[in-house]
Parts: C-alpha cells; sequence; structure tokens
C-alpha cells in the first residue's frame, strides 16, 4: 500500500471540459458505486444473521470492494493522462468529501427501512437483500455491455466483474424469493423494503450530461438502454417472490451528481476516518 | 525456443512479440556486420536469455497458493508469462482472479522472493486484467491436487447448467388450486422471526428439498443442476450446495449426501 502521495486533485481539473473529462468521470462514478455499497454490505461482517450468509455478505463486499480498486486504479491513470497529476485509489477513497463522491443514493442508505435513524443496530436484512438484487440485476447488464467499451482498461475491468455480479445477482434473488415467499414477517418486511428501494432505481436510468458524453465517445453505455432487460429480470424474481412492485413515481435521487442522502456523511465519517486520523499511513 | 513461455489461451502480447523480435533483428544485424564476436555475442546473449526465463519458469512453477498450498500459482493459471524485458529484466506477467482476491498482493512478494533466492537478477511483475482470469485454466495436474486435497475442482465454465431453483426454508402449505401466486397472508407459514425454522447447514430445513417444492436435484443456493459436483473425499455425486460463498471469495461450500462430509467447491469463474 503507497502512502497518500497527492490526496486533492490538480486545479486544472476543474478548467477541463466535459468532452476530456467525461470518460474519467464515468469510471469514478462506477468505482464510487462499488465501493460504497461494498462499504455497507462490509457493515454486516461479524453480525450476519446466520454465519452462511455473514461470510457471503463479506465475501460480496469484497468483490465490490475489489471492483472499486480497480476502477479507482484505472480513474487514476486517466486523470493523470489530464492534468499530468496522477491520484492513488486511497486517494479517492478516503480524501475525496461528500460533494465529490459519485453512487447513486441507493448505494449508500442504511441496512434500516423508510423509519431509517442514524442507529447502526437498527439493520434489516431484507433492505440488504432487496438492495443487491436492484443493483446487482443492473450490473449484470451494464457490464456485460461495458466489456466493449472503448476504454481498454473499463473493458477489461467489466469482463471481470460481470462473473462476479453473476453470482451476486444469484445470490440476491435466491434470498429475495426465500425473504418474499417466506413467513408472513418475511414477506410483509420484503415488501416494505422493496417499496422504500426501488424508487432509488430511477437515478440509475435517468441519462445525464456525464453519461451521455461518455457513451457519445464509446466509453459507457446509457442506463436507459439496459432498463427493459433489468426490468424483465425484477419483475420474474418479484413474481416468483410473490411480492408486488409498487407504482412508478417520479421520485429521483441525485447521488451521482454528488448530491447525497443525509446518510452519505455517517457512512463517510465511519469509512474515513481511520485513514484521515493517520495521513500517509502504510502497512 | 522462444525466450518468452506463454500459456495456451493467453494472446501473445506487444511485449512478447518485440522480445522476439529484437532478438531475430539482432542477429540479423551482427551477420550483416560481418562482424563474428557481436554475432556470437547476440548467440550467447540470446541462450543467456532464454535459460534464465527457463529457470525462473521452474523457480515459479513451485510458488504456492497463498489460500490453497497443495496447488501452484502456474496450476491455477495466475501465472501467465515469463519474459526478457528489453532492459535484461525478467518480467513476470500475472492475473488476479477475483476483483478483491486479497492473496495477489502475497502472490507478488513470493514470486519476488523466489526470484531473489534463486539469484535470477532485476524482475519486474506486470499485473494484466485481459484476457480474464477463469477457472477453465486450471491445468489438469492443479484439478487433481484440489481434488485431493479436499475440494472440489470447478466445472468447466461452458458446462454450467442454468441455476436452479432455490431452497425454501419454510415449505409452502398451498391450498388445492391455489397455484403459490397470491400473496394471501392464509397461504402463508406464520412462525415468526426471518430464519427461525433453522439455519442455514440445519438438517431439518435444509435437507427438505423434496417439501420445498423444488426438483430432487435443485436444492440450494444457486446450485446448478448440470455442474455434478462429486465429493473428493468420497467421490460420489450426491451432492448438495449449502452456501455459494465459503471458506474463500472462490469457493462454495457443499455437502456430500452419502458420507455427510461438507467440503468447498472451487465455483467456476
Amino acid at each position: 500500500m503507497t502512502a497518500t502521495l497527492s490526496p486533492t486533485p490538480s486545479p486544472l481539473l476543474s478548467n477541463l471540459p466535459l468532452a476530456r473529462t467525461a470518460g474519467w468521470q464515468y469510471v469514478l462514478r462506477l468505482a464510487d458505486n462499488a465501493l460504497i455499497l461494498g462499504q455497507r454490505n462490509a457493515e454486516w461482517c461479524g453480525h450476519g444473521p446466520v454465519l452462511e450468509e455473514d461470510i457471503a455478505l463479506a465475501n460480496i463486499s469484497l468483490d465490490l470492494i475489489g471492483q472499486a480498486r480497480l476502477l479507482y486504479a484505472r480513474a487514476g491513470e486517466l486523470e493523470a493522462e489530464l492534468t499530468g497529476r496522477a491520484r492513488h485509489e486511497d486517494d479517492y477513497a478516503y480524501w475525496r468529501g461528500e460533494r465529490e463522491f459519485r453512487n447513486w443514493t441507493l448505494l449508500e442508505l442504511p441496512h434500516s427501512g423508510p423509519l431509517a435513524g442514524t442507529a447502526s443496530s437498527d439493520r434489516d436484512y431484507a433492505v440488504t437483500i432487496v438492495r443487491n438484487f436492484l443493483y446487482s440485476a443492473l450490473m449484470v447488464e451494464l457490464w456485460s455491455a461495458l466489456a466493449g467499451s472503448r476504454d481498454a482498461g473499463l473493458a477489461a475491468i467489466a469482463s471481470k466483474s460481470i462473473k462476479e455480479a453473476r453470482y451476486h445477482l444469484h445470490h440476491g434473488a435466491d434470498w429475495l424469493v426465500r425473504l418474499g415467499d417466506g413467513t408472513e414477517l418475511s414477506h410483509e418486511r420484503t415488501q416494505r423494503a422493496l417499496d422504500h428501494l426501488l424508487p432509488y432505481m430511477n437515478e440509475c436510468f435517468v441519462p445525464d450530461p456525464v453519461e451521455q458524453e461518455a457513451a457519445a465517445q464509446g466509453i459507457a453505455v446509457p442506463t436507459a438502454e439496459l432498463r427493459p432487460a433489468w426490468q424483465a429480470t425484477v419483475e420474474q424474481t418479484v413474481a416468483e417472490a410473490t411480492l408486488t412492485l409498487p407504482a412508478a413515481t417520479g421520485f429521483v435521487s441525485t447521488g451521482k451528481q454528488g448530491l447525497h442522502s443525509e446518510h452519505m456523511s455517517y457512512l463517510l465519517a465511519q469509512m474515513q476516518s481511520l485513514a484521515r486520523a493517520h495521513p500517509g499511513a502504510h502497512w | 525456443m522462444p525466450a518468452t513461455l506463454t500459456l495456451p489461451g493467453m494472446h501473445a502480447d506487444s511485449d512478447a512479440d518485440s522480445d522476439a523480435d529484437s532478438d531475430a533483428a539482432s542477429h540479423a544485424d551482427s551477420h550483416a556486420n560481418g562482424h563474428p564476436d557481436t554475432r556470437l555475442h547476440a548467440v550467447h546473449a540470446d541462450a543467456d536469455a532464454q535459460a534464465r526465463a527457463a529457470r525462473a519458469w521452474t523457480v515459479l512453477d513451485a510458488v504456492p497458493d497463498p489460500e490453497i498450498p497443495v496447488v501452484s500459482i502456474r496450476d491455477l493459471g495466475i501465472l501467465r508469462e515469463v519474459a526478457i524485458a528489453d532492459d535484461g529484466a525478467l518480467e513476470i506477467v500475472i492475473t488476479p482472479t477475483y476483483s478483491g482476491c486479497p492473496a495477489m498482493a502475497e502472490i507478488a512478494e513470493d514470486i519476488g522472493r523466489a526470484l531473489d533466492q534463486a539469484d535470477l537478477g532485476p524482475w519486474k511483475i506486470r499485473t494484466v486484467l485481459a484476457p480474464a482470469w477463469t477457472t477453465d485454466w486450471i491445468t489438469a495436474e492443479g484439478r487433481d491436487k484440489l481434488r485431493a486435497y479436499g475440494i472440489a475442482p470447478p466445472a468447466r465454465c461452458a458446462d454450467q447448467g442454468a441455476p436452479t431453483r432455490p431452497l425454501r426454508f419454510v415449505p409452502r402449505h398451498r391450498a388445492p388450486g391455489d397455484t403459490g401466486a397470491a400473496n394471501a397472508t392464509g397461504a402463508r407459514v406464520a412462525t415468526g422471526a426471518v430464519g427461525a425454522t433453522g439455519a442455514v447447514g440445519a438438517t431439518g430445513a435444509v435437507g427438505a428439498t423434496g417439501a420445498a417444492g423444488a426438483t430432487g436435484a435443485a436444492g440450494a443456493t444457486g446450485a446448478r443442476a448440470s455442474d455434478n459436483v462429486t465429493c473428493p473425499h468420497c467421490g460420489s455425486p450426491d451432492t448438495e450446495p449449502l452456501s455459494q460463498f465459503g471458506s474463500t471469495a472462490c469457493k462454495a461450500l457443499y455437502r456430500c449426501r452419502a458420507c455427510r462430509e461438507p467440503f468447498d467447491y472451487f465455483k467456476p469463474y
């Protein structure tokens, strides 16, 4: 692990046009998605409902953090091409503030339901499973598409990540069915989790300038194009789980613009505090 | 024999090609000059490079996987290529397995240590992501070693069948004519907290694949019916998955219904 060399970005970065930075920004979003969900899943470590699930979530979290590391490394290369100054994966993870993280809001939500406070003792496994299921159902489609990205580094990462995403989707779908088509209590909690989380998926499919520019350059794939396939997977599994998809709403979260929910700063405080307490430290 | 040793399935990269080309070029140049000493020197240098690369290959073949020490990084297909770079350093190309595999840093250190101990001169390690590592690259010897160690080797990726139905912990109690699609609470068994029927692995709940309504061979988490995982202890094909995630990211936890022993299954990747 290299010590932090340059935690802050070059001032050049803010002056560059979107046409030049879109690819880098797009890769960074994917990295933030993976890191933040990895962080959330890791919260179950030592607290899983059964031992096998404790291990499962730790492994899923490890996969996600591994993907985040590869993506941050690629983002660092792209940033160096833009400004001549590279940032390390640790710089991105530990030394950026809340407004700079570009993950979807869905992924930073705590494991509680709609009445979430900040108490970490209130973890609902149904929320965990539903969120993992919704995310991996999309990432299976997105990684498949990105395997053909014009950015060779991103394409290589996508070709690896798809294999892991398939196992994550399988885990999430299995548990969605078990919980949905389970007891009265598990069914009720899973339905509540689905009602709570599904609106957050709208953000994933709404196009924005970064994605559009990166797609025009052949680097990204518009997630809107993947929505029908994602919808089919979700509908099929939800039906098998004897759950009901809530009606569509106009709610769109804004995490990918750096405007996060009230939960993000607490997550970052926990995740970043050790590194910030010992700047430049390494193993 | 080329100075670059590449495994089947590995696309020759530009570095490998340029090494071979530069060797050939140095041959041609020396010959054109008609300078016998230079030509002999070039031939010796080439032979030295080949010998060094071959020796490195042998040394690295013995580097074990940190997690499963009975197999080497070559057996697993992690070690992809051994070449001599233009500056004379040994270039070792490795590829990571799972994205988050924590063993890769240790593998890199082990490679360096092995090369230093064998006094094989300056070296550098290059990690490549493409083509993506696949369990299909695990050698036949590697698979035998895994099996002997008690880990069922992975099925070929192409042989994977469609995912089977998930195991239900709570058997469905269906009224006649109830297709199970309705959400009526009456159709559901109210047993209280999630998982109250028993943790994964408890023979009571997990073993009741029949009651779950799933087909006999289908069963548990992400089981792929056509994987046909054979028990590495007793050889029986009558096995069932307990969890898709085992002791490491790359392994699933299975149980043999014949000899009742649990074992790890190396997941197809």
